[in-house]
């Protein structure tokens, strides 16, 4: 009974996306307000039967309902109570219904917080964001729908994948859905400035907050992903240049290039057409990536199933949107760029810069993504690009990036004499120098990846403080929202690159066979292995290594690396253990046994300053949020009330 | 000519610049890391480089993992149920390694064995990869548990 009911939900969710999809919309070109007033309560009732489909289906596996087909797959009557709840995306169909959740959840926030908008922009807005909740809701049904009965019904569950057993799991695919999907936003703000043809800065400053928030998000959701692959995978690697982790990097890359540009279409009006396009470019490439990671063209641990028919209708669902929505550009993009003009050295040309690293760098892992899925349609063999290509690329894009950012805050718009930034700069650049130099003999092994993490970090952490010095010297000028949450965020990029430039550099790892009782020295760090013991848990059995760590007579550490075996039986599963500190991680993964005398392989690393690299997407994510809080973005205008 | 317009030139010429100097990076960049998959049958075709990185997909052949005691050094057979290559590796195997499963291992030949540096298996039975589907459907099709000719 209570499936049915889900089912029912979803089924009258498509059809109230339908309407939303279509009402408003004539009636904003109608002129018909009764019909633009629709667009709010559709919104609202396409919620509240999405999250009603979403409260059954986690009902369901709570109680164990394995006459689910997708509860049956996914859960067990051993499973933990809390991953029981998290289960409920742990699959293909769950995640998508989450997915659609989040996008419902979007779109009504709009409704909500857009109180000042005219009535034809919110109806245009909710209903281009309506269509995309069509095209999602009826793939979950037609194709992989959550609530189909099992025949015959077992009385016990398979499991939900070990790997998916953890913590990060609850927090990382909300995150990067909210992420994502809420590009959605600035997407059909995107659309209906098209529709309407008015592309003034108005459109702009509303679909501004929408988007730093979405892009906060998607930050915290990759960083959290990465930390947990981090932790869970046992490889001690933060990144690996796998296929779904680029594909969700496109549109970080993309979102982070459209805020950037946001920013100069409200504030000077240049960059009208080019913020469009990022906008339309943003969301294609969180289709591309849920089409990536769903259709399961490309191999990969999110890669859960590969049915055609889904990749089919997403692939269909892509083509319609990215090709509609180039259609309605080509045809209703101004013509004439508008805007204040601006000199070769301005705030313009630095924050054009700026998108256009961002979007090579999106585009050469795009380039790098899809070329081996081409080859093999192609028959030109099956390839696979290795993550150095990636490496070297990105790099080479973020090194003038890197160069330039400090630039940008304290250059003025339209024209600046190049010569002062530099002299206000100057000295700092020499003293990030000087730093690179020093940490060179400063950490044993450095190579010129070290020297690199730390420029970057003085060089930006320096030039961004500069900025904030002439802010607090020029005449009683506070700092705005938005200044702060740049700060933030530019900070969090040095911040970032010096975690990434000191872990790749100057991290050691180790794989050894070990005896108990041996000894292993990592920089400094004595390991020592004690042997290996049997432990239960809730619902698996594992072996429990004990390694002590030591620096010279005193204890740091004592870690407790495991081996699980779940009882639904599959895979065991590496739990590696941990001490984290600011300045270096110490690691420490079970293998496997070697010999009948108690021996294991063990895997030890030592990685100096990784937690910087979290902490630096930690401080983007915070800037993105403090920037949408802008007291610009609240502001009432007198012809937007009325228009 | 008007200086917009040796302007806009100039613009045109930076960008065809740019764009092939983005261009010859990428395509260099990706032959240097681009890594073929082979299965054991092309390997003995001879299809697979001699002296060069590939990748080298199949299945664990039963009974043939050996390790040396208290060591890393670990060997085995990846078969695709007609040919079979014999596999040295020194270092941990992922969790999902088990004889039986289809893996994935980046490395060179040297004489008739491979040395792997790198041994994938991000997945189980039930999460084949569509790289390695292909390749197993034909061994499937022997309809055997033989692990063929090394």
């Amino acid at each position: 009974m209570i499936p049915e009911l889900g089912q029912i939900s979803l089924i009258l969710s498509l059809l109230i996306a339908f309407l939303l999809s279509c009402l408003p919309l004539w009636g904003a070109h109608r002129n018909n307000t009764v019909l633009m007033q629709t667009a709010r309560p559709l919104a609202h009732a396409q919620l509240l039967f999405i999250v009603l489909a979403f409260v059954l289906l986690t009902y369901s596996f709570t109680v164990h309902d394995f006459s689910v087909a997708y509860v049956q797959r996914n859960s067990n009557t051993l499973l933990p109570f809390i991953y029981q709840i998290s289960a409920v995306w742990g699959a293909h169909e769950g995640s998508l219904l989450l997915w659609i959740m989040i996008l419902c959840i979007w779109t009504s926030a709009v409704a909500i917080f857009s109180r000042q908008l005219p009535d034809k922009v919110i109806a245009r807005v909710l209903a281009v964001m309506g269509m995309i909740g069509v095209g999602f809701i009826s793939f979950m049904l037609f194709t992989s729908d959550p609530f189909t009965r099992a025949f015959p019904v077992q009385s016990e569950g398979i499991d939900l994948n070990p790997l998916l057993q953890d913590p990060g799991l609850i927090f990382h695919p909300p995150l990067l859905y909210t992420g994502y999907v809420g590009f959605a936003v600035a997407f059909a703000f995107a659309i209906a400035a098209l529709i309407d043809g008015k592309l003034d800065a108005q459109w702009i400053r509303w679909s501004r907050p929408w988007t730093n928030i979405a892009w906060a998000f998607l930050t915290l959701g990759i960083a959290l992903g990465s930390f947990w692959a981090y932790y869970e995978l046992g490889w001690g690697g933060w990144w690996f240049w796998d296929p779904v982790e680029n594909s969700i990097f496109m549109p970080w890359l993309v979102g982070a290039a459209l805020i950037h540009s946001q920013a100069v279409t409200e504030k000077r009006g240049s960059f009208k057409s080019w913020t469009l396009l990022l906008a339309i470019a943003a969301f294609s490439l969180s289709l591309l990536a849920t089409f990536l990671v769903r259709s399961g063209v490309i191999t990969s641990v999110h890669a859960f199933a590969s049915d055609p028919a889904r990749g089919i209708f997403i692939l269909t669902f892509l083509v319609l949107v990215v090709g509609g929505s180039l259609v309605l550009f080509a045809f209703r993009a101004p013509g004439k760029e508008g805007g204040q003009a601006f000199k070769a050295y301005s705030r313009e040309t630095l924050l054009l810069l700026n998108n256009l690293l961002l979007a090579a760098a999106a585009l050469m892992i795009l380039i790098g993504t899809l070329y081996p899925l081409f080859a093999d349609a192609l028959e030109l063999g099956k390839i696979s690009v290795g993550s150095p290509y990636f490496g070297f690329m990105f790099s080479l894009l973020m090194l003038p990036l890197v160069m330039l950012l400090p630039f940008g805050p304290i250059t003025r718009w339209q024209s600046e004499q190049a010569s002062k930034p530099i002299k206000l700069l100057l000295p700092w650049a020499i003293l990030a120098l000087g730093f690179g130099a020093i940490s060179f003999f400063f950490w044993p092994g450095s190579t010129i990846k070290t020297i690199g993490g730390v420029i970057a970090a003085v060089w930006i952490l320096c030039g961004t403080l500069v900025f904030v010095r002439s802010r607090f010297k020029s005449s009683g000028n506070g700092f705005t929202a938005e200044m702060i949450g740049m700060v933030s965020a530019h900070i969090g990029v040095g911040i970032f690159f010096f975690g990434v430039l000191m872990t790749e550099s100057l991290s050691i790892e180790k794989d050894v066979a070990a005896k108990p009782g041996s000894s292993f020295s990592l920089r400094g760090y004595d390991f020592q292995f004690k042997g290996v013991e049997q432990i239960e848990g809730p619902n698996y059995m594992a072996d429990q290594g004990t390694v002590v760590i030591r620096k010279g007579e005193s204890i740091i550490a004592t870690l407790y690396p495991e081996k699980r075996m779940y009882a639904s039986g599959g895979n065991s599963m590496t739990e590696a253990a941990i001490d984290s500190g600011i300045t270096r991680d110490l690691y420490v993964a079970l293998g496997e046994p070697l010999d009948n005398e108690g021996s294991w392989a063990l895997r030890l690393y030592v990685k100096p300053f990784i937690r910087f690299i979290w902490l630096g997407a930690l401080l983007m994510a915070i800037g993105g949020f403090i920037i949408s809080f802008d007291k610009r973005f609240k502001k009432r205008h007198a012809n937007e009330a009325n228009p | 000519m008007n200086p917009t317009r040796i302007r806009r030139i100039w613009l045109i010429v930076l960008l065809l610049v740019a764009a092939a100097i983005a261009g010859s990076l990428i395509t260099f960049a990706m032959q240097e890391n681009m890594t073929y998959l082979f299965t054991p049958t092309q390997v003995k075709n001879k299809e697979a480089p001699d002296n060069g990185v590939f990748r080298l997909g199949g299945v664990v052949c039963e009974g043939s993992v050996k390790r040396t005691d208290g060591t890393l050094a670990v060997s085995f057979s990846v078969t695709d149920r007609v040919n079979q290559i014999i596999v040295d590796h020194e270092g941990i195997l992922p969790d999902m390694f088990k004889e039986g499963t289809s893996i994935i291992t980046t490395g060179k030949m040297q004489g008739t064995r491979f040395v792997a540096s790198e041994v994938l298996a991000k997945h189980d039975e039930t999460y084949t990869p569509k790289e390695m589907q292909d390749a197993m459907k034909k061994a499937k099709e022997q309809k055997t548990k033989s692990c063929g000719k090394i």
